[in-house]
């Protein structure tokens, strides 16, 4: 499963982001506020940022920014070429197939903890908030970690009963310098009338 | 050569629309953008897959490449001069091939930060036939003046 894992690409379901919640029940055990502000599966991408891969990104939507065709305006605008800062995340996605790959990819592993923690089968990501900083460049070897924000209390939504809960994804380059940093709002949850 | 910015902060005020882009989405469309974000899922290139698995009516379009529509509909208005500082995302809906996507938006702030950078505000909206599926929020850097350039800003002076 990617990490831009959605309530969009899981189909309709539902606006659970206005929904709010009812109720506040279960406070956050030890454990899991023990985890809170931790830097966790720090991960390098598996691969250079590399032209080729911005071309077929602009070519996908018919982007013609000339920051990314013309290396004129890259110099003069971006001191050479960058990456759209869109793209941030595809720099961590593998491709399809390596050879001798054995490391798992954890895409998000802070989300998928938590719902085995809490026992929530169900989960959506509401919200996905993304702040770009320093430009990512051809060439950069960037890397990332995941840090847990804030778990709430048990609440009930249109949904069913679960937490919110927010997760850091940090992306750095080669000088440590970030260059980016997605929010997700993910909600874990039970159906309403299954049992746990 | 000097690129002239295509927008100046002093140009844009509360309420200002954007142009319409619309497109026709194919299954091209959706693969192409599934195939440069790397997202190898089935359901993104897969109609046999999306049908009868995910029980949507067709293969569609990925989340990260929605993330390149947006930012193509934004800077197509701002020219190569504009900065993306901070974008949300909230997916209420999905895009197949065979729907016409349009992007609209509307400027809703606007202002200049402590460090002297100019700030934009739109919310946009990616729908289809008038049904929302996408909403962005994004806060854009734009020039101030023709001699700013947004890129240039760093550390301390680059507050997103």
């Amino acid at each position: 499963m990617s990490k831009l894992e959605t309530a969009g690409d899981e189909g309709d379901t539902g606006d659970e982001g206005d929904a709010g919640g009812i109720g506040g029940t279960g406070e956050v055990p030890a454990d899991v506020r023990a985890l809170i502000g931790v830097e966790q599966y720090p991960e390098e991408g598996d691969f250079p940022v590399e032209r080729g891969y911005i071309w077929t990104s602009c070519a996908s939507v018919e982007n013609g920014n000339p920051l990314f065709w013309d290396d004129d305006v890259a110099a003069e605008l971006t001191e050479g070429p960058i990456a759209p800062p869109s793209m941030l995340s595809v720099w961590f996605r593998p491709h399809h197939w390596a050879p001798a790959r054995t490391a798992d990819h954890l895409p998000l592993k802070v989300h998928f903890d938590l719902k085995e923690r809490f026992g929530l089968p169900e989960a959506v990501m509401t919200d996905n908030t993304i702040v770009f900083y320093e430009p990512v460049r051809p060439g950069d070897r960037i890397h990332t970690r995941q840090v847990l924000r804030s778990v709430s209390e048990e609440k009930t939504t249109r949904l069913g009963t679960g937490r919110f809960w927010v997760i850091d994804v940090e992306y750095a380059n080669q000088s440590d310098l970030i260059v980016g940093v997605e929010s997700y709002t993910g909600f874990g949850y039970r159906r309403s009338g299954s049992g746990s | 050569m000097t690129t002239e910015p295509l927008l100046i902060f002093g140009e844009i005020a509360e309420g200002d629309r954007l142009p319409t882009l619309g497109y026709d989405v194919t299954a091209t469309t959706v693969v192409l953008g599934a195939l440069a974000t790397r997202d190898w899922r089935p359901m993104h290139h897969d109609k046999d897959f999306a049908v009868n698995r995910n029980g949507t009516r067709d293969i569609f379009l990925n989340t990260p490449n929605q993330a390149a529509w947006f930012e193509r509909y934004i800077t197509d208005w701002t020219g190569p001069h504009g900065r993306l500082g901070r974008v949300t995302f909230r997916m209420k809906g999905s895009v197949f091939p065979g729907d016409t996507m349009s992007f609209d938006a509307v400027v809703d702030g606007v202002g200049v930060d402590e460090t002297g950078c100019g700030w934009v505000d739109v919310d946009v909206t990616l729908s289809v036939d008038g049904d929302v599926k996408t909403t962005c929020q994004a806060h854009v850097a734009i020039p101030v003046d023709p001699s700013d350039n947004p890129w240039a800003r760093r550390g301390d002076r680059w507050k997103p």
